[in-house]
């Protein structure tokens, strides 16, 4: 072939052009008609989805607050030495009732207040009471205004409050990202939170064990099942698989509902338990507000994602491949350990990539079933959300959480392949 | 292994020891939940090797047989613990007289592989039993929520008049009132439009897409998996927020600048975020299918005068039919059952069933969120059947001989 | 094909639509019985009167941070919006809200005296226009306590003499005054021992005495539920929905009425609405905070009406046909000792002691 191909000097297409050309040409087209087909949907993707994402984990990182509210204050502390232990001149407080005066009139002194009191407890409190005595003064003609300050709320005597509102005044902050894992942003650099409030790092790695506990009791579960439905005639397996599908169809609320009622100590399993004598009635188990309660209902949530997976992949292991090891007088175990196993594996990598990536971004099962013991990252990333407001906080969160699950999708990509994972 | 195995009688010496096992643990129940451990567990025993001996040995007669022991049980059971113990026994009463019988005429040989040792047959079975284990715990959430929902009280509480069976613990008013309540017809509604809307939307652009990708030589390609795939990955409540602004401005526009409808806009926004979230279970099923596509079919299509488009509705669309359905189905779910996203991005106008239910559960207990769960577990157990009656159907029509 | 479906769908649905966003308003409450009661007292007889369609929106939980959100989007959807006064002066504070001008805005009592007047002390914000008087207490299993009922609010904190768990709001506020209370903080220095540090470790020590026999709730349902299914021998709630669950649902639990606290729950209008809804949600405002609407509505919940004049024309539940006066935290019986909720001190100070809580709880 080569010899030929040498010897005939460059080969023409049906056309004329060298076959090279022409094959590259046709490559070319036959690329672009791919990432045609995949254009709109690409696009859609990244306007709709992509770029919203991006803009909220942008949120983690912007700080304008401080230095759209206090400009002047900003301004005039740059001169200042927080670490000289002392309080700042005149022309900083100056700025500061400036400043002041103008965002309780545009009612934003309440917003930096929380903003702050996200780094340092007492901040919005403080904002709060001098914000409604200091717009009764004119910063024209009621200066100086140190003492007047001070005597409005000792917080202002102290040098830790400037060097706060100092340390956090750059427009671009790591702040919530020292936060998310526990630090915080001081005047000496980045330093560990006090003790009593370290519990990021801690609900990370509760998040990280427990989705690793659901996804192993998934496989765990998941195996035989599938394997049972993979090896029955498909009439049966079919009406099976209902049992499989019917949870799934079931909303998630209600299903998670349903588990509340089965686990509280008043509730079904107890009950059924007390009733058979199997647990007396004053030493009922404690299986729900904590972790078994979400591990409990998450695995049953998330093992038809496992099982669906593990299915399809079993589907297509020949039967006459353990038969024949069996005929080679292999055991019932080195036939199960040596030939089926590996050969289920796909499916397991599917399920499981698929179980942990959803189990690790949950929510709303843990918050109903976890009490305050079996909650996840995402349930702390929802309450910054709805109700503590501190939205940057959550978008450090979500980043973080987001760059974790990509790791895992880059390292599953590499060793499994994101094109073997099947739903059935 | 659909070979039947000639079966024969099994001696005394194993069916009793067996049967008396089984009753001994059944009787440790019974025993426990009424005061003595050991002396339900020595009844059991004694009880069901009586039972299996008479059986064989002097009735004789599996029918009557049968009936005797459920109906007794029935009884032993009502008197025991009142009604809920009388069905407890029936069953344990069935079970016993077919497990007797099953065991005795070693029925459980029957349909196994002749060459299978006395172990092996007993590890299929536990086998069997384990893996109805896991059913079972797969299907008991509903096997609890369906009997909640007729519910006399407007709690998630099995009451004493339930657990007596008594009549008056139960009532259709949770039904009455989905059926009635403004609120939840609205949300029902308006989960009808956006979910098919939406499932369409994805499945449509996520089939192209997933054909595209299947192409040899695609640029980019992980990365643009990786893109596509993303929708699954981001946690929702992050997806939520970040959409909220998107829609947002997009609604202001659309709103503003280009004069649509307000409650048009609203769905709009709602159906695509929606099938921006079922894209990947498209993206996904679809793909797999494709990996076992024969690329040579195309080709002997394109050859025979076919045009791409062509070639696509009449040669490859009906092989990836499954992977499509099934994605399609993953993404109707996924809008249907979506809480999160919803929330942020609807207004009121587009409420739809789950958020209701999250109301429901949230602000007011009220049981009518599991009698629509009944409603909807009906509906799909009869779509699954239909679906599964008119494979079969094709399937014997087609001359195949079911698998 | 589909796409063709799809349009065609859109299309019907946009001219439906069409025909309806004319007049058209959405209010948010808190759904349940309590958006039911303001269905029956305002909503219905304001839709007949002027043809507006209303349109519930069951967000008021997550009323600020949707607010914050909207606002930050310039995309204001929600019209009228039921707060709890600490959200409202929240609302206030941050310019979220619409601030209220009761003689212009809001009706005068039938017999002449201004709206200023017959609210009085409850005009708690700028922004705040009160609706009801609710309280916040405790309900106990009266199957669960032996022959000793708790009277005193204390009984939350013995463990001793009432085993079992209790339910708590997931929240500093309440819990954090109760804690001192039954600390030895005389009643009056509650607020000025809780403005402090070390008062609020106090506070948070005092509850870390029970925590471990603590079911945190989140949505005003939980403590009913549980109640109801004896999860938990006492639980904090909305006295309406204790009423409900022991007058309506004829369960076995008894009000502990004992520093109870008083709270407000009451609309505001967003700030940045466009002239004519925001002529609309004033109108609405107008109509449903008048005297006899605000007294409809305590036929259907228990909750006080926050006009002095609404007082006298509370009636009897509309399906139970039982006396409402009594069951009103306002009632004097009831109102032995009552906890008097601070307002300012909780706007003040609920950014701080909720990081401080959060992180307790979290630990």
């Amino acid at each position: 072939m080569t010899d030929a191909s040498q010897n005939a000097g460059p080969m023409l297409a049906a056309d004329g052009t060298p076959l090279k050309q022409s094959l590259a040409r046709s490559l070319r087209r036959q690329k672009l008609r791919a990432l045609l087909l995949v254009a709109p949907l690409l696009l859609f993707v990244m306007f709709s989805f992509i770029v919203p994402i991006a803009s909220m984990l942008f949120r983690s990182v912007e700080n304008g607050i401080v230095e759209n509210t206090l400009p002047l204050t900003v301004q005039a502390l740059s001169k200042w030495d927080e670490q000289s232990g002392e309080l700042p001149e005149e022309d900083v407080y100056d700025a500061f009732v400036r400043d002041m005066v103008v965002a309780i009139d545009n009612k934003q002194h309440t917003r930096l207040g929380s903003r702050l009191n996200y780094e340092e407890t007492g901040m919005s409190s403080m904002f709060r009471r001098s914000g409604r005595q200091l717009n009764k003064l004119d910063p024209e003609t009621d200066g100086p205004f140190k003492d007047q300050l001070i005597e409005i709320h000792d917080g202002w005597g102290d040098p830790k409050t400037w060097a706060v509102i100092k340390t956090h005044s750059p427009a671009v902050t790591n702040g919530y990202f020292l936060n998310a894992v526990d630090m915080r942003r001081t005047p000496e650099g980045a330093q560990s939170q006090p003790e009593d409030k370290q519990i990021l790092i801690k609900l990370f790695g509760r998040t990280l064990f427990m989705s690793l506990v659901i996804t192993a009791s998934c496989i765990l579960l998941a195996y035989p099942v599938s394997y049972l439905l993979a090896t029955l005639p498909m009439r049966v397996s079919n009406l099976l698989m209902i049992l499989v599908l019917l949870p799934f169809w079931t909303s998630l609320l209600v299903r998670t509902s349903a588990w509340k009622v089965m686990l509280q100590q008043q509730g079904v399993i107890n009950d059924t338990l007390v009733w058979l004598g199997l647990v007396a009635d004053d030493a009922r188990l404690i299986i729900i507000n904590n972790q078994i309660g979400t591990i409990i209902a998450m695995t049953h949530i998330l093992l038809p994602f496992m099982i669906l997976p593990m299915y399809s992949v079993m589907q297509t292991i020949p039967p006459s491949y353990t038969r024949a090891a069996k005929s080679m007088g292999a055991t019932n175990w080195t036939t199960f350990w040596r030939i089926y196993f590996p050969q289920s594996i796909p499916g397991i990598g599917a399920g499981s990539i698929l179980v942990f990536i959803l189990a690790i971004g949950y929510y709303i099962t843990p918050e109903i079933v976890g009490g305050t013991k079996g909650v996840f990252i995402s349930n702390r990333i929802a309450y910054h959300i709805s109700s503590s407001l501190n939205w940057g906080l959550a978008a450090a969160l979500g980043t973080i959480l987001l760059a974790v699950v990509l790791l895992l999708y880059w390292v599953y990509d590499k060793i499994v392949g994101i094109d073997n994972v099947k739903l059935g | 292994m659909a070979a039947l195995t000639p079966i024969s009688r099994k001696p005394m010496s194993v069916v009793l020891p067996t049967v008396a096992l089984a009753g001994a643990f059944a009787g440790m129940f019974v025993g426990a939940g009424n005061g003595s451990i050991p002396l339900g567990i020595l009844g059991g025993a004694v009880l069901m090797t009586g039972l299996a001996w008479v059986f064989i040995n002097v009735l004789k007669n599996e029918q009557m047989a049968r009936w005797i022991t459920i109906l007794a049980f029935g009884i032993a059971g009502i008197l025991l613990s009142g009604p809920m113990g009388g069905v407890l026994g029936l069953l344990g009463g069935w079970f016993f007289a077919w497990f007797i019988y099953w065991l005795y005429e070693g029925r459980y040989r029957q349909k196994l592989l002749p060459y299978l040792t006395a172990k092996q047959v007993f590890y299929h079975y536990l086998f069997r039993v384990i893996c109805g284990a896991i059913f079972v715990f797969l299907i008991t959430p509903i096997l609890v929520v369906l009997p909640l929902s007729f519910n006399a009280q407007d709690f998630f509480t099995f009451t004493p008049e339930m657990l007596r069976l008594d009549p008056e613990g139960y009532s259709l008013k949770h039904y009455r009132d989905f059926f009635t309540n403004n609120e939840w017809q609205r949300s029902f509604k308006n989960s009808l439009i956006i979910a098919p809307i939406a499932t369409v939307i994805s499945v449509s652009l996520g089939t192209l897409a997933a054909i595209g990708l299947s192409q040899s030589h695609v640029p980019g390609r992980r990365a643009i998996m990786g893109i596509l795939i993303s929708p699954m990955i981001v946690p929702l409540i992050i997806s939520a927020t970040g959409m909220f602004f998107f829609y947002s401005d997009i609604g202001r526009f659309l709103e503003g600048t280009l004069g649509m409808n307000k409650n048009f806009v609203g769905y709009l926004k709602v159906i695509l975020a929606h099938a921006v979230l079922g894209i990947p279970f498209v993206i996904i099923t679809v793909t797999a299918t494709l990996v076992g596509f024969d690329r040579s079919l195309t080709r002997a299509a394109a050859n025979m005068g076919a045009g791409p488009v062509r070639t696509f509705f009449s040669i490859q669309m009906p092989l990836i039919l499954p992977g499509v359905i099934s994605g399609g189905l993953f993404a109707f779910i996924t809008s249907f059952d979506e809480v999160v996203v919803v929330l942020f991005v609807g207004s009121a106008s587009q409420k739809t069933l789950p958020w209701q239910m999250f109301t429901g559960l949230r602000e007011q207990i009220s049981p009518t969120i599991l009698a629509v769960a009944t409603i909807l577990v009906v509906l799909s157990i009869g779509l699954l059947a239909t679906v599964e009656l008119l494979r079969r159907r094709s399937e014997r029509l087609r001359g195949l001989s079911p698998a | 094909m589909k796409p063709t479906k799809t349009l065609l769908t859109a299309a019907a649905l946009a001219t439906a639509a069409g025909s309806l966003s004319a007049e058209e308003m959405t209010i948010v409450s808190w759904g349940g019985a309590y958006s039911n009661s303001q269905l029956k007292a305002y909503h219905e007889p304001y839709s007949e009167k002027t043809g507006v369609t209303i349109l519930n929106d069951d967000s008021s939980a997550e009323a600020v941070a949707k607010l914050r959100a909207m606002n930050e989007a310039g995309n204001i959807t929600w019209d009228v919006v039921d707060v709890v006064a600490a959200d409202a002066i929240r609302l206030c504070d941050e310019g979220l809200a619409m601030e209220i001008d009761p003689d212009t805005m809001l009706a005068a009592a039938p017999d002449g005296t201004s709206a200023a007047d017959d609210f009085g002390d409850l005009l708690v914000s700028d922004c705040f226009i009160p609706q009801i008087v609710y309280s916040t207490t405790f309900g106990y299993r009266t199957d669960m306590v032996g022959d000793t009922p708790p009277t005193d609010i204390c009984a939350v904190f013995d463990l001793e003499t009432y085993p079992g768990k209790r339910s708590l709001e997931k929240r500093p506020i309440n819990n954090m005054e109760w804690a001192l209370l039954c600390d030895g903080v005389a009643k009056d220095d509650v607020y000025s021992v809780l403005e402090t540090p070390e008062g609020q470790d106090q506070a948070l020590a005092k509850l870390g005495t029970i925590k471990d026999s603590v079911v945190w709730w989140s949505a005003g349902a939980d403590t009913p539920q549980l109640l109801a299914d004896g999860e938990v021998v006492m639980g904090s709630t909305y006295n309406g929905r204790l009423f409900s669950v022991i007058e309506e649902q004829k369960q076995p639990v008894a009000m502990l009425w004992d520093a109870q606290v008083f709270d407000l729950d009451g609309w505001i209008i967003p700030a940045g609405l466009s002239e004519e809804r925001q002529k609309r949600a004033l109108d609405y405002i107008m109509f449903a905070t008048d005297t006899q609407r605000l007294a409809d509505q305590a036929k259907y919940i228990s909750y006080g009406p926050a006009r002095a004049s609404s007082a006298p024309l509370v009636g009897q539940h509309a399906d139970l046909g039982i006396e409402m006066s009594p069951h009103m935290p306002t009632d004097p019986e009831n109102a032995k000792n009552t906890f008097l909720y601070n307002y300012e001190f909780w706007a003040d100070y609920r950014d701080d002691i909720d990081a401080k809580f959060q992180a307790w709880l979290a630990q």
